[in-house]
């Protein structure tokens, strides 16, 4: 078959799953999909009845085993898009979609590693996808996830992460506006130390994954290089400074 | 205006209604500074009237691509560029 140039079609919402009180996962079914690489995202599009069109990006958080897409979505009081896929729609809706696309962030449990996985907030939904690939495959290779939270309750994936913990997969968290009671972990936003403190070393040449807002992600991205990790190895996704 | 700086891999739905490869581990070369890299790894500004690929060392505009509201018609100024590099994926 030729290639086609890429299109957009409709998925439907089968459920809606809040997660903590600014995040929801909408599970999504979508005809004919082709499969994703853990870490793909799909452009989500909207259209007003005066025929006004918002069109954002969501990273898939499913692993690529599992057959309903799931699409992590935060809610931003500004934006254009969120506030619908948290607040308005209902399974049995329909979804309009183009992708996956993205294969520049994307891992594949072949590819190996060690894997360096940094998040902050939301920004946990495409390397969830990669973690969730990573159990299915059954893995070896060796995974940390560094992961920034505003508070404990507002850890997404909490419960599934803590279940999801091995030998290969090591998670750390930082919370960095409050800790609840006898918090023992870290409790400030991520800098050089933390990582110098949480990473591989650059000798064990990590593939690194960071995605959240562009200010986390900045400050990571030029910290491993500043560590000594290979520029081409670090591999970032920003949300941009408001996303949608 | 409302424009969105992020990562050359945010325009890979973009790009994917033009070019059948790949595009965000496609390689470009900048003619500006001669950098080479991904074009995930550029940076992307993304807006309602295009978007603009830049160079992540020298901040020159390598991909431009509009589109009309209406769609149908599409602009690529590929000027930035010195030479793009696609692989076949399997």
């Amino acid at each position: 078959m030729a290639p086609r140039r890429l299109t957009w079609r409709v998925g439907e919402v089968v459920e809606t799953r809040p997660d903590t009180p600014r995040t929801k996962s909408l599970f999504l079914e979508v005809p004919d999909w082709e499969g994703h690489r853990a870490g793909q995202h799909v452009d989500v599009r909207l259209t007003a009845e005066d025929g006004y069109q918002a069109q954002r990006s969501y990273s898939i958080a499913s692993a690529p085993e599992s057959s309903r897409v799931e699409l992590l979505v935060e809610r931003l009081e500004d934006g254009e898009v969120s506030p619908y896929l948290t607040d308005e729609i209902r399974p049995g809706d329909g979804l309009e979609l183009r992708g996956p696309v993205g294969g520049w962030f994307a891992w594949e449990a072949s590819e190996g590693g060690p894997l360096l996985l940094v998040a902050g907030g939301s920004g946990i939904a495409p390397l969830m996808a990669m973690i969730r690939h990573h159990r299915a495959a059954e893995s070896p290779t060796p995974v940390r996830l560094l992961l920034s939270s505003r508070s404990y309750e507002e850890i997404i994936f909490r419960e599934e992460l803590e279940d999801l913990a091995a030998e290969t997969l090591q998670i750390t968290h930082t919370l960095t506006r409050s800790t609840p009671p006898g918090w023992k972990g870290y409790d400030r936003r991520i800098d050089e130390q933390m990582l110098t403190e949480f990473a591989f070393s650059p000798e064990e040449h990590p593939l690194a994954f960071v995605c959240g807002p562009t200010p986390l992600v900045e400050t990571v991205g030029t910290a491993l290089v500043e560590l000594g990790h290979d520029p081409t190895r670090v591999k970032t996704e920003r949300f941009g400074p408001t996303g949608g | 205006m409302d424009e969105r700086r992020l990562d050359g891999n945010a325009t890979a739905g973009v790009l994917a209604e033009i070019f059948t490869f790949e595009m965000t581990t496609a390689r470009t070369a900048c003619v500006h500074c001669g950098a080479t890299g991904e074009v995930g790894a550029q940076m992307a500004y993304v807006s309602e009237i295009g978007t603009v690929v830049r160079c992540a060392s020298c901040n020159n505009a390598l991909i431009r691509v509009a589109r009309q509201d209406d769609g149908g018609r599409y602009w690529l100024d590929l000027r930035g560029v010195k030479y793009l590099q696609l692989e076949e994926h399997l």
